[in-house]
């Protein structure tokens, strides 16, 4: 790895993947250490970069570049001393591209780590080696969960504070693993670091000789990307219908959108929704290009075999079609300061389609460090997790978030100024935890 | 894969998850790069009224017109060009801006730079350089033109301040970006509302590197202005830049000229967009060297971001770029 330039990525261009991922801890885990020591060892940070770097820390009297100062923000947050809120980072090694969703840890985290975690299929939790599992390091965890990022990694962070110590590691590891199998996360790898030394971040550590795996960014480079289309129904909402109405294309008549899921074939049979009308892909064009076969996440223009009316907001669907229903249960995330009460007529966007919608019960609010039940009376505030039941102006194509994160996610905004209030996800968070129990051994499949 | 009950210590007889493993459709980097830029762009077209694009003949706004093209196909592109005119051009790039505009059909918007110094709206900085009063003409044009979407070809690995920057970023009746009031972004789902007066910037390659566009342009063959590849030019340094020698106002007389072979790296406002120096002619030499570059895009070429550690975010929260 030390080899890695930003020359040795280019040949492998179009053949590297993309892996996006969030990382989770508080300014004392060492999270900034981690992550500019993240891009600082891949090559990832340019002369110029590290060059200010450098010259503020010779400013406040630092004999060596604090890394931390790469994932400095805005002036208006150094001014205030506060992390509005997540930050986009880049970097790439040979093997693979990545987008990292750095949220920052304070009192506004819920919200943050929710926004990243939604597009994020790793999420990397850090705790301070001293410390252990702490109320932070579940609040994480839980987060994870609920936004079902398939992979975890318990990054366990200044070992070289604790003397590289393995029984540390180990105990740290355990409570950990364990916590996060009973709220149903079933691929979690603990990897002991310093990130201020180096140690398994980039290079396999010269102090901890009992552990043989895989270094952070080695697991980041191999860790599986995205799911198998092939083991998933298709589902394709419709952004944009395209007609052409030239002489060359009279009688052309594309659904434009990207797949959500699956892959769609030429021939297949699909169900529209809400309507529930069934018809036969006649044809599946790529930006341009026919082709016999799609898979998610391609955007793609299907034409179908039967003049139906289709627009914006409809669903097409292989498989197991999802009922359209006005009444959704779902597990909710707060994202506004203004509260969300029962009683509240909002507007749903689900995937291509906004539909208006009342809050008819906020069932319940959870707690996200003991993930008991509290009452819901009072509404949820800012980065409150809780359940509640909506009614719908018009019928929408769910499906459970937990069996397709971009079908079974939804937005709540307020009808009057547009702001983003709510991040919804259809269905039940934490099943697993409603019983004292450990559960079952976790199937599989549901992450893969 | 490993599951919950694997011990997190590797030994040999606990080896860690098959490494590398990829699914037969999985999409490359690119692709899915692609993929979502597409995205962005049908739902603009899904959920606004007038939307257009910015288009400066950089490249990344070139980028951004090719998945525009690709999106909308075989039907033409929905949405007209805005071009903010400096008056400082490149004769190269407005050569390349007029072909375009023609082969495709497409709408093309001016807002003149030159109109609001000739009227009195604007003054010239003493620096001469007129990158930083593009804000208010850009505002003016989508004022009179009504648009409510404003794609840019901003990128988030560009600066700091764009890090920041969402898919779908509201601007309020002055143009103002004010970054606590930004909108959460989850998923996929953007949210376009926003009241009359008010409009959303949207940026397709926010999550787009330097070298993801110059592969995408590599692998799409796409055609750029000339000034992108090495050739030779009559140059002066400034800020430890090489600058064009021009009727904007360079060199001064402290300041001699020479012919070098030069490329440009980004490409903006003569007065402030710097050459470097290359011999890159080919996609393939001006990629190998971007890659083997030691300095950021914005670092080696724009002095406009060098004038305060926090240039971009001011710049931005004026209603720029």
């Amino acid at each position: 790895m030390t080899s890695t330039t930003r020359a040795d990525t280019i040949h492998t261009g179009t053949a590297t993947s993309l892996l996006r991922f969030a990382t989770a801890g508080s300014v004392d885990d060492g999270k900034s250490t981690l992550v500019g020591r993240l891009l600082h060892d891949s090559k990832s940070v340019l002369a110029d970069q590290l060059e200010a770097v450098e010259r503020v820390s010779l400013g406040r009297g630092q004999d060596a570049p604090d890394l931390a100062l790469l994932t400095d923000g805005l002036r208006a947050e150094r001014e205030q001393g506060i992390t509005i809120d997540v930050a986009y980072r880049y970097f790439a090694t040979p093997r693979r591209r990545f987008i990292l969703a750095d949220t920052p840890g304070h009192v506004q985290y819920t919200r943050n780590m929710v926004t990243g975690a939604s597009t994020a299929e790793l999420a990397v939790v850090l705790v301070d080696a001293r410390n252990g599992v702490v109320e932070q390091t579940r609040r994480h965890a839980a987060v994870a969960a609920l936004l079902r990022v398939p992979h975890v990694v318990l990054a366990v962070n200044k070992m070289d504070l604790v003397g590289y110590a393995e029984p540390v590691f180990a105990a740290i590891a355990a409570e950990f693993t364990g916590y996060a199998a009973s709220l149903g996360i079933t691929d979690v790898l603990a990897v002991p670091i310093s990130a201020l030394a180096g140690d398994n971040v980039v290079e396999p550590s010269a102090h901890m000789d009992w552990y043989a795996g895989p270094t952070l960014l080695e697991h980041l480079e191999t860790v599986p990307v995205g799911s198998d289309p092939s083991a998933e129904p298709a589902r394709f909402p419709v952004q944009y219908v395209i007609r052409p109405q030239t002489e060359e294309h009279s009688d052309y008549r594309g659904y434009a959108g990207q797949l959500a899921s699956g892959v769609l074939r030429v021939g297949d049979p699909v169900t529209v929704l809400p309507s529930g009308h069934t018809t036969t892909v006649a044809g599946i064009d790529v930006l341009g290009r026919a082709t016999d076969i799609a898979w998610a996440p391609q955007s793609i223009t299907v034409r179908l075999a039967d003049d139906l009316d289709i627009s914006r907001g409809d669903l097409l669907a292989t498989g197991p079609a999802p009922t359209p229903t006005k009444d959704i249960q779902a597990t909710v995330s707060h994202l506004n300061e203004r509260p969300l009460r029962a009683g509240d007529k909002v507007l749903l966007k689900h995937t291509t389609r906004t539909v208006r919608a009342l809050v008819k019960e906020i069932s319940y609010r959870i707690d996200i460090d003991t993930l008991e039940r509290r009452s819901g009376d009072q509404g949820l505030n800012v980065n409150d997790i809780g359940h509640v039941i909506l009614r719908t102006a018009e019928p929408l194509a769910l499906d459970s978030y937990t069996d397709n994160r971009r079908t079974g996610s939804f937005l709540l905004i307020d009808p009057a100024d547009g702001t983003t209030l709510t991040a919804g996800m259809t269905g039940e968070a934490f099943a697993a935890v409603r019983t004292d129990e450990a559960p079952d051994a976790p199937d599989e499949e549901d992450w893969v | 894969m490993t599951t919950a009950t694997d011990s997190p210590v590797r030994t040999e007889d606990n080896p860690p998850p098959a490494s590398g493993r990829r699914y037969p459709h999985a999409l490359s980097h690119l692709d899915a790069l692609e993929a979502e830029s597409v995205h962005i762009l049908r739902e603009v077209a899904g959920e606004f009224e007038r939307p257009v694009i910015l288009f400066s003949g950089g490249k990344d706004s070139i980028v951004m017109l090719h998945l525009a093209l690709k999106a909308f196909a075989p039907a033409a592109v929905p949405f007209s060009l805005l071009h903010v005119d400096t008056g400082h051009n490149f004769p190269e790039v407005i050569a390349y801006r007029d072909r375009v505009v023609a082969q495709h059909n497409l709408r093309l918007h001016v807002a003149h730079v030159q109109d609001f110094i000739d009227d009195g709206r604007l003054r010239e900085r003493p620096d001469g350089t007129r990158n930083p009063l593009q804000t208010v003409p850009l505002l003016d044009a989508i004022e009179t033109n009504r648009f409510d979407a404003v794609f840019g070809g901003g990128r988030r690995d560009e600066e700091k301040a764009r890090a920041k920057e969402r898919v779908f970023s509201l601007r309020d009746e002055f143009g103002a970006w004010d970054p606590r009031r930004q909108r959460p972004e989850l998923w996929s789902l953007y949210n376009g509302r926003h009241a009359p007066g008010e409009h959303v910037r949207v940026f397709p390659l926010s999550n787009w590197t330097e070298l993801d566009v110059w592969q995408y342009i590599e692998r799409e063959g796409i055609d750029l202005p000339e000034i992108y590849y090495a050739h030779e030019r009559d140059v002066f340094a400034r800020n430890g830049m090489w600058l064009t020698a021009g009727a904007w106002g360079g060199p001064k007389d402290t300041e001699p000229v020479q012919r070098r072979l030069i490329r440009y790296r980004t490409v903006g406002d003569m007065s402030c967009t710097g050459a470097v120096d290359s011999d890159a002619t080919t996609i393939e030499a001006v990629i190998a060297e971007i890659a083997a570059s030691r300095l950021t895009e914005r670092g080696a070429t724009r002095a406009d971001d060098k004038l305060s550690e926090a240039a971009m975010e001011d710049r931005k929260r004026e209603g720029y770029f």
